[in-house]
């Protein structure tokens, strides 16, 4: 226990990296959700369908298959995203490990957060609908003002479950190299054999404790818009 | 013509700008494929030689073998965890404090924590070297006490979807709690609960795949001892997502009929937060 005191610093790096893949992919896996969702629920009936087809595709397959497409299949294909290295805004550059890393979290979570988007529209009776356009809303202001804004407050607790799921998941990427809070726990394991129950409840603390902050902030959210119906 | 609330019934002028769209994106969606096949090309991928272990007998048979091994670690944890389950979910539903706390704790705890973290702890801690319990084990422990874990708040969350008048009636012809338990909630309950425990055998079965950071059997072993002898890394990993796929949607199509047959048209089960790989399918 005391390495893992002694080096602390390591332990608070490792969640730091956690917290940067699941906030970065958190905000990545939203938009190409929502954008997803208004493909699949939209009038063109080949988008829907391709729409659905990544959907179902993504959410049946593994996030390991989906990293090992990007971190093992992908170079095959010239696919190494090491030219991302050489971007940097001032200090900041982001290594190839963590971009591709984000890129398969946000892809599979995508699907998920598409659903939940749906589950929020399906959720707006479709009265609603008939009595803006009946009270002479057009189609911009009844969107607007009447069912977005139900369809996006049904859809927050789901939400909130993907993104938890989504943190948990996150520790997919210490399999791939990524030294994130799973990472360190398997390297503190392996020096510190004795303290492994100690270590292990260390990090799934850290864990519990991430789970916990995101569910009380969804819970709040929730909270605050619920829809009186 | 489906009712939408989102859109009005379109009139002949969004008809013809539908078709436009429609076009365009037919051919954005085909330039996408043509890329894709491109890039293959260009990189050699598409060479027989790479794609021949796959149409080879003996390989189809070691993915099979594979497929089977995975199939066989995900049943086995799913037993295991139905039993976690069902004994925490109870346990969480116990009219004593002393009972209800320590399962309420254990269950948050393992629902909290990643299953690869789990993975981990057990393999090294107990799983590797003389006399450890080996990947295989450390695999199915660690989604035991995972899908338990969801399985105990599914059951909870199905003792609770059992109409109130159940209980009350059983109390009021004299029964005691363990028999009103078992006679009358638990049945009524495992039918609710049954979709959702489908569902659940998905993510498991998803989960299996984690032990490839462990060098678990299954079929993302095999896929990984096929593409080490080959180099054929793309092509065995679409085959193996392809196989994973199936065989979910199959489960998933059970799961649906189940529902139907079951449940009919009444909502999946309520449960409390806290994620789970599978996130949006409410397990």
């Amino acid at each position: 226990m005391d390495d893992l005191f002694s080096n602390f610093d390591l332990y608070l790096k490792a969640f730091g990296v956690t917290l940067g893949l699941f906030v970065v992919s958190g905000v990545i896996s939203l938009l190409l959700g929502a954008l997803l969702a208004s493909l699949r629920v939209g009038p063109v009936k080949v988008l829907a369908r391709a729409a659905a087809t990544y959907v179902t595709i993504v959410r049946n397959t593994p996030l390991l298959m989906i990293f090992i497409f990007m971190a093992i299949a992908g170079p095959r294909l010239g696919f190494t995203f090491k030219s991302i290295e050489d971007l940097s805004v001032g200090d900041w550059s982001v290594s190839a490990f963590f971009f591709r890393s984000c890129v398969a979290l946000s892809l599979y979570t995508s699907a998920f957060v598409c659903e939940a988007f749906r589950s929020g529209i399906n959720a707006v009776p479709l009265g609603q609908a008939e009595a803006a356009r009946a009270i002479g809303l057009t189609f911009s202001g009844s969107m607007r003002q009447v069912i977005l804004p139900q369809a996006l407050r049904a859809a927050v607790p789901p939400l909130t479950s993907v993104q938890i799921a989504l943190l948990k998941n996150t520790s997919v990427a210490a399999a791939f190299g990524m030294a994130e809070a799973t990472f360190r726990m398997k390297f503190f394991t392996n020096r510190n054999a004795d303290d492994r129950v100690l270590i292990f409840v260390a990090f799934a603390v850290g864990y519990v404790l991430l789970v916990e902050i995101v569910s009380f902030a969804g819970n709040r959210l929730e909270r605050r818009w619920v829809v009186a119906r | 013509m489906t009712v939408s609330v989102l859109f009005d019934a379109p009139g002949p002028r969004t008809r013809a700008r539908h078709r436009i769209y429609t076009v365009l994106s037919l051919l954005l969606l085909a330039a996408l494929v043509a890329a894709v096949i491109w890039r293959f090309n260009d990189r050699g991928q598409l060479a027989y030689r790479l794609w021949e272990p796959f149409l080879t007998p003996e390989y189809v048979e070691a993915l099979v073998r594979g497929l089977l091994k995975t199939l066989q670690m995900a049943a086995l944890s799913i037993l295991f965890a139905v039993v976690f389950g069902v004994a925490f979910g109870i346990g969480k539903l116990s009219d004593h404090a002393w009972l209800r706390w320590p399962c309420w704790l254990v269950v948050e705890f393992f629902r909290a924590v990643p299953v690869l973290l789990m993975m981990y702890f057990v393999y090294y801690s107990y799983g590797v070297g003389e006399g450890g319990i080996g990947s295989y084990w450390s695999v199915v422990i660690a989604l035991t006490v995972y899908n338990g874990a969801v399985l105990a708040e599914i059951v909870r969350a199905g003792i609770n979807a059992v109409p109130r008048g159940q209980a009350e009636a059983a109390y009021a012809i004299g029964m005691r709690k363990s028999q009103v338990m078992n006679i009358v909630l638990l049945p009524q309950a495992v039918k609710i609960m049954l979709p959702s425990l489908i569902s659940q055998c998905v993510v498991a079965l998803k989960d299996t795949s984690l032990g490839f950071a462990i060098g678990a059997p299954g079929l993302t072993y095999v896929g990984k001892q096929i593409y080490t002898e080959f180099q054929d890394q793309v092509q065995a990993a679409i085959v193996v997502t392809a196989m994973y796929v199936v065989v979910n949607l199959i489960l998933t199509a059970i799961a649906t009929w189940l529902q139907k047959k079951y449940v009919s048209e009444k909502n999946p089960l309520e449960l409390t937060r806290v994620g789970n790989l599978d996130g949006g399918r409410n397990v």
